[in-house]
């Protein structure tokens, strides 16, 4: 019975060993990722379509760089700052991540960033677009592949204007980027002579019905409305302001989320006639772009988003960026230096990261919504290539 | 402008009859706060997108999303609640907050994270002329929906024997079971009713709103609002309330949208003051 016992006792024993072994091996050969994405909630989807497309990135190198593995460790930011940066301390003191990327909030971006300056974690920015995280806020540590709120709307002031555009109204959500967005076309519109006749900030996130609002905005008489919102409440409100008309007085504008392909099978016509602008349309013409929107579409199928196309750039951004080093990440500063030098050709086009911010220089797209045979598509009208990002105030 | 705001307001507070009528014969029947009242709505719209998506037709989900939900919560009830009524509230709110959470995992796991839409069927698609302000008919429709549950309402309770049954029990329950009446059946058939209501207001709404996870916890506040306005348990003081909070939520957005997030909270703070039990308590 003893003899039994002490059997057990030293298998037991040996399994430990093993995994402690076989544990602290791949400690010393993978190149860890930490993912801090909301994986639960409203904006799941968002954290999904990044991880998605950040894995068929990886895929095609079969998850290896020059010679060694890559390893996605995903820690659910659940769009709380306290929270996600509890997750963020996790996987840099206990999991040990080279690299962390993600955070679709804002809010959250903002939360974690001291800390990874403090442990000299490469930081990249695969979405959240508060202006500051590349200006007051910036590091050497953190590099944005996302966009700015102000890079995005900025250029959407001249185009408008000289579309025709002389009078706007703004409608957006009460938050932080919300103002962001508005403020920066609103800068931009006035100095091209436009003028804004009103502007209205709905609860975030708690706005079902525009209805209330739409009766304003219909009777302010403004040639335009430039909006923005994402998930339920873009749908909710392209599809509300078509059954009130607005579309028959004035043109309904704004920041290219609004439609997201994520969002136009819900809208369906009601998108129609919206102009938008975004860092990236699923109808860009190049080769980069066919071929990735093919291979999401038979791995995931559906198309791919802007989020998704901001994962995979980050992918390849990690990619080309380990290859640069021959795979020895072991010197953090170097490792954040070599990512901010990166120079990819994504789906979106042409992607440089500026020295003077660590903002990426993108183009951005306007795009207006038509039909087709597969229903609405974003039709791009114009390209205004190598947008940046002021980033005034930022010493890097 | 004027009319476009009041059918606007009429709307609203409609959808947050539908909604607190149901959590209130519930409350009144069973001593019950379902705190899974918002869950059950979002079954509706659910299952409503379902059926919409495989028959592509607006009125099959129209007419069985509500009886599906109903049926949810027929075996709610028989699993669930039965076993919880009238005892300590502690109990009943971790029971139903649970619910919840199983709630909104579960859609997520049917249904998946994207936010979807339902469209309004073709004879309600388009908007109407009232008074030179274009008005979407698919609004009056929603209108015409909550009048048309509040005439039968009135009438089954009011009227019926069924209904003076319901309304004995609420007032008291054990003398209206020494005389007779087999309560327990009223309770299962009126949970179930107040079950399919709140899938009906998803259902109908939408198409205005849409369908997403996470609807539940904002219709939930806001009919619990309704609710300590209206006073629980009262069916005039669901209707009261809803139209209160409707009209001061919707004026409020129009002529004072900054505060347009407190408006109604600074609306149910000022009638408890004056009304501690809500306007027609029947506590």
């Amino acid at each position: 019975m003893g003899a039994l016992v002490s059997m057990k006792y030293k298998i037991f024993l040996m399994i430990i060993v093993f995994i402690l072994f076989t544990s602290s091996l791949s400690k010393a050969e993978n190149i860890k990722i930490g993912l801090l994405l909301p994986y639960s909630g409203a904006v799941a989807i968002i954290g999904e379509e990044i991880t998605n497309a950040l894995e068929l990135a990886f895929e095609e190198v079969n998850f290896e760089v020059s010679g060694r593995k890559l390893e996605i460790i995903r820690a659910d930011s659940e769009y709380k700052p306290n929270i996600a940066l509890k997750k963020a301390r996790e996987l840099i003191s206990s999991e040990k991540v080279d690299i962390l990327a993600g955070t679709v909030s804002s809010s959250v971006a903002l939360a974690v960033r001291d800390l990874v300056v403090a442990t000299k974690t490469p930081f990249i920015v695969a979405n959240a677009g508060a202006n500051q995280i590349t200006r007051e806020k910036c590091s050497k540590y953190i590099i944005r592949v996302s966009f700015s709120n102000h890079q995005i709307n900025a250029p959407m002031g001249p185009w408008l204007s000289n579309y025709g555009i002389k009078t706007a109204f703004l409608l957006s959500a009460n938050y932080a980027a919300g103002k962001e967005q508005m403020a920066a076309f609103k800068n931009t519109f006035e100095e091209s002579g436009g003028k804004i006749v009103g502007e209205e900030y709905t609860p975030h996130r708690k706005t079902k019905d525009f209805g209330p609002y739409l009766g304003r905005i219909k009777n302010s008489g403004a040639d335009a409305v430039y909006v923005f919102y994402a998930g339920g409440e873009a749908i909710n409100f392209i599809k509300q302001a078509h059954s009130f008309g607005l579309s028959d007085v004035m043109k309904i504008t704004g920041a290219g989320w609004t439609t997201s392909p994520l969002f136009i099978p819900a809208q369906k016509e009601s998108a129609l006639g919206f102009i938008g602008i975004l860092n990236y349309v699923p109808s860009i013409e190049t080769d980069v772009n066919k071929n990735f929107k093919r291979m999401y579409q038979e791995k995931y199928g559906r198309i791919a988003s802007e989020f998704a196309v901001q994962g995979y750039d980050v992918g390849k951004m990690i990619i080309e960026a380990v290859q640069s080093l021959s795979g020895n990440t072991s010197d953090k500063n170097l490792l954040a230096e070599k990512l901010s030098k990166v120079s990819i050709l994504g789906p979106r086009g042409r992607l440089d990261i500026d020295p003077k911010t660590n903002n990426v220089i993108q183009n951005m797209y306007v795009f207006e919504v038509v039909n087709s045979d597969e229903g609405p598509i974003l039709k791009v009208l114009d390209k205004i290539e190598a947008v940046k990002d002021p980033g005034t105030n930022c010493l890097l | 402008m004027l009319i476009t705001e009041i059918l606007n307001a009429l709307q609203f507070s409609m959808t947050l009859f539908l909604l607190s009528i149901g959590l209130t014969i519930v409350f009144g029947l069973m001593k019950i706060v379902n705190l899974a009242h918002g869950t059950l709505y979002m079954l509706g719209a659910y299952l409503g997108l379902s059926i919409w998506t495989f028959s592509n037709s607006f009125w099959l989900a129209f007419f069985f999303a509500p009886l599906a939900t109903a049926l949810i919560g027929a075996i709610l009830y028989s699993c669930l609640f039965k076993f919880i009524q009238r005892v300590d509230p502690m109990r009943q709110v971790l029971l139903t907050f649970g619910l919840i959470y199983v709630g909104l995992d579960s859609v997520r796991l049917l249904w998946g994270s994207m936010s979807h839409s339902i469209s309004a069927p073709e004879l309600l698609s388009n908007s109407i002329q009232i008074v030179g302000e274009t008005y979407p008919t698919y609004r009056l429709f929603v209108i015409f929906v909550g009048l048309f549950v509040l005439v039968v309402l009135y009438f089954l309770l009011e009227k019926s024997k069924m209904g003076a049954m319901v309304r004995a029990s609420v007032d008291d329950h054990e003398t209206t079971q020494m005389l007779g009446i087999n309560t327990n059946k009223i309770l299962f058939y009126s949970f179930s009713l107040g079950c399919g209501l709140a899938g009906l207001a998803g259902v109908t709404v939408a198409p205005i709103v849409g369908v997403e996870a996470g609807m539940d916890m904002e219709v939930l506040v806001l009919t619990l609002i309704v609710v300590v306005v209206g006073g629980p348990g009262s069916l005039k003081g669901a209707l009261v309330g809803s139209l209160l909070i409707g009209f001061i939520d919707t004026f409020g957005k129009v002529f004072f949208p900054e505060l347009a997030l407190i408006t109604m909270y600074a609306a149910m703070a000022l009638i408890l003051i004056f009304k501690p039990d809500g306007m027609y308590s029947k506590l």
